[in-house]
């Protein structure tokens, strides 16, 4: 393995850089997409050459608009911004399952489901017991944690055991953990009393997360969380041998580490934080569940963890920005210039893309070469 | 240490006393007994004599179906299960074509246990025949064959491609698109090409030129895909006139081969398909050749395994690889167009719903050869056909038989497939120092 430099306080400077460049790259990217999307615009185009100002005009009006509304609608309001912090924070918890799998040399495309199956866990606790109001949300918590780490530990336990590649076995558990929530959805148990809607009851008040200033506490525990995989990470014995067996499986087993061991731990943890996630989408507000309450949080969560480099302190960062560009997204698309929400999904891919591609970014702003930003994780498959 | 890590155990000669051989032994025969006792499970619990089958055309008011008498057939699978299991207890069945053989006769014979069982006593007053599952099979599996032959040639050339998806997605739409604005399925299938090739000259472009990261980068593309796709779709005025020209495809129309088409059992689900499922399978030749028999295809491998070596003897790794994802992208964004063209006709949202996410698992557990990522594809499909099919009988609830296909694959790795080993230098960029 190449040693890795001595961080110096000041080399966090040159990534931030790249990274603010990406974001302005991307934006530049979205404004064009926002150009092809604006009838007005392509109306005014048509006339160009007679008369060039109106096409600059409307082209100006479309971004401008797009984007007030976008900055706005995420962080623009005391409202915009709990909803962005709501929504950053399954996306942190998921984001850091991700992360704590992949410094471990694990691919986790499976947060989705250990997502589902921490959620129903929570729902049903929240929903069918009757418990005093501290105790009734912190058992709810706690079945979310239990049923996502069941689920990530069965990928660890078939890959420690039989070697069965994690790619797959994450991608067929997500859509077994979805068939069981569409299933369970037909039962009695959980359908609301006298429907036969899929959708559970609503979790009772006493299992919801206490808000404060308007914001659920869910963001908090996700803090927490991250806190707590970066000392598991950077200040533990486990941590330590999880980064070992992520850089180097074969050496760290010679070093009498127990690789099975590792893998399993490193996926009971990460269902365990997307589990969280999941109990953070049911008990945040009173709601219940449906076989779409997850969206693709999951998913996104893979961008979010690369996003922030597979680190604790990125992945919050990432979180935030990604919380805050959904729900700008929604106010974009509600605004004046109608930008179809899919445009920040878009926005989301190019910037994860550009922060990757440091090399791409540096070139087009000139910067110097040796500014830092280096590319995440240079390994693929092997593990 | 795991017991895992250490299977890898001289099993060539009779007289083994190793403890990881005697485990692997103890381990398949019991799994196998549990096999045998579900089955024997079915034959004491069916009631009904027989069950019917009809296997190739339509069912009449005059059709005779065949018949399938339920006891001596779950009866003699039964028994056939449990000499397997004594085979493997006395080490008969080591590694090598008898197992594979009879791992595969004993898979059969509990699906067919399964299936008749499941269309056996049930309570409605007309009852379902058991059909033909390999027609929905051919459908199922032609475009996760094509993604995995995509990965396949990707990741022999050393670069990963987790953006399969991403170029299903494109594929779909793009093929949408020019099937509808020249209204010609033909020409839908370029267009999914094209964009295929053009998703693939992305995931080129950034991890042989610029680094990035091939998982990250992988994701990323379907990410993007997805986004681009669905803001594309959103620009499609809802006006139908217009919605006609640009996401109103002429489907393809099955195409019969005579003579081939009227082999019995397989002919119709093989040789009555469009002519999308024609082009999976010389592609699966195409491809299979391509790699082990010509110089290009060593070329690739090399590329894959030992890019220094690779270049040493004047291999230009970054061309070889270059031109290994773009082909890729060929194949992928057929795949993609099967999800409009081939299929259903106009683009949806997320028209291609995960599967090359499926396709992906099947590039893994086919060991990034193209032969056995097609015999993963094929078993996905089966499975999501028999799938299908059971869901029309009311014995099992249908919301626990979707995940089936998904379980099977989960078993079929865990227990069959095992540790696999990539391409040695898979996911790493190459560069000339």
């Amino acid at each position: 393995m190449r040693e890795r430099p001595l961080r110096l306080p000041a080399s966090w400077l040159p990534s931030v850089k790249v990274t603010m460049a990406s974001m302005v790259l991307a934006l530049l990217v979205g404004a064009l997409l926002i150009l092809v999307s604006d009838r007005q615009v392509i109306e005014s185009f048509r006339y160009f050459f007679s008369y060039p100002w109106d096409a600059f005009r409307h082209s100006g009006e479309a971004i401008g608009e797009s984007y007030k509304a976008l900055v706005s609608g995420s962080v623009g309001s005391w409202s915009a911004i709990t909803a962005t912090l709501e929504r950053a924070a399954p996306l942190i918890c998921a984001g850091l399952a991700v992360t704590l799998a992949f410094r471990a040399g694990l691919f986790n495309i499976g947060a989705q489901g250990q997502l589902i199956v921490g959620a129903v866990c929570a729902g049903y606790v929240g929903f069918h017991y009757e418990l005093p109001p501290v105790v009734h949300v912190l058992a709810a918590l706690l079945a979310a944690l239990v049923g996502g780490a069941l689920w990530g530990g069965i990928i660890g336990v078939l890959k420690a055991r039989t070697g069965a590649h994690e790619v797959i076995t994450t991608i067929m558990l997500n859509y077994v953990a979805a068939a069981l929530l569409t299933y369970l959805l037909t039962k009695e148990s959980f359908q609301q009393p006298g429907s036969n809607n899929p959708r559970s009851e609503k979790v009772d008040a006493a299992a919801t997360f206490p808000s404060i200033l308007g914001v659920h506490s869910g963001i908090v525990l996700a803090v927490l969380a991250a806190v707590g995989v970066w000392w598991l990470l950077e200040r533990s014995t486990v941590g330590f041998e999880l980064r070992a067996v992520g850089a180097n499986a074969d050496a760290s087993r010679t070093a009498g580490m127990s690789v099975a061991n590792v893998y399993t731990l490193a996926m009971v943890v990460a269902g365990l934080l997307a589990g969280l996630a999941g109990a953070q989408q049911v008990l945040g507000h009173q709601d219940s569940l449906t076989a779409s309450f997850g969206g693709s949080i999951g998913f996104d969560a893979i961008t979010v963890a690369l996003l922030g480099r597979a680190t604790p302190l990125g992945t919050v960062l990432a979180g935030l920005l990604f919380g805050a560009l959904s729900t700008g997204g929604l106010a974009m698309q509600a605004g004046a210039a109608s930008t179809p929400l899919a445009l920040t999904q878009v926005l989301q891919a190019l910037i994860v893309l550009f922060v990757a591609a440091p090399a791409l970014v540096k070139a087009v702003f000139r910067f110097r070469e040796s500014d830092g930003g280096g590319a995440v994780m240079a390994k693929g498959w092997n593990s | 240490m795991s017991t895992a890590t250490d299977e890898r155990s001289p099993g060539s000669t009779a007289t083994v006393r190793d403890p990881a051989e005697v485990q692997r032994r103890v381990k398949i025969s019991v799994t196998l007994l549990l096999v045998s006792a579900v089955i024997f499970y079915f034959w004491w619990t069916i009631d009904d004599k027989q069950v019917f089958y009809l296997l190739s055309g339509e069912r009449m008011r005059d059709t005779v179906p065949g018949q399938i008498s339920t006891h001596p057939v779950t009866l003699t699978c039964g028994i056939l299960v449990l000499v397997a299991a004594a085979a493997a207890a006395l080490g008969l069945l080591r590694r090598g074509a008898v197992t594979l053989v009879s791992m595969i006769i004993v898979g059969t014979a509990f699906l067919l246990c399964f299936v008749v069982w499941a269309y056996s006593d049930l309570d409605v007053a007309f009852k379902p025949w058991i059909t033909n599952p390999l027609p929905g099979t051919f459908a199922v599996a032609t475009p996760l064959v094509l993604g995995a032959l995509a990965g396949c040639l990707c990741e022999r050339a050393g670069v990963i491609n987790v953006a399969i998806e991403g170029q299903f997605l494109a594929g779909a739409f793009f093929a949408s698109v020019a099937a509808s604005l020249t209204y010609s399925a033909g020409a839908g299938l370029l267009g999914g090409i094209v964009a295929g090739i053009g998703i693939s000259a992305m995931l080129a472009l950034f991890s042989i030129r610029y680094l990035v990261n091939q998982v990250v980068l992988g994701v990323v593309l379907v990410v993007f895909a997805q986004g681009l796709t669905n803001f594309l779709l959103d620009q499609i005025p809802n006006d139908a006139t217009i919605k006609a020209y640009l996401n109103e495809p002429p489907k393809l129309q099955d195409v019969a081969i005579p003579g081939l088409s009227d082999i019995p059992l397989i002919g119709e689900a093989m040789f009555n398909q469009t002519i999308l499922v024609y082009i999976m399978y010389i592609s699966v030749v195409f491809v299979t050749f391509v790699m082990f028999e010509t110089r290009w295809g060593l070329r690739v491998r090399a590329v894959g395994e030992h890019p220094l070596a690779a270049d040493t003897v004047g291999i230009k790794v970054r061309r070889i690889r270059w031109q290994a994802v773009l082909l890729a992208g060929v194949f992928a964004g057929l795949g993609g167009a099967y999800y409009t063209v081939g299929s259903t006709g106009s683009f949806d949202k997320n028209a291609s719903s995960g599967n090359g996410f499926i396709a992906l698992a099947a590039v893994i557990m086919g060991r990034w050869h193209p032969l056995w990522a097609t015999f993963a594809a094929l078993f996905f499909g089966l499975m999501s056909s028999l799938r299908n099919q059971l869901s029309l009988v009311d014995k099992i609830p249908s919301e626990l038989l979707t995940m089936t296909p998904y379980l099977a694959t989960v078993i079929a790795v865990a227990g069959f497939v095992g540790r696999v080993r990539p391409p040695a230098a898979d996911g790493e960029p190459y560069v000339k120092s």
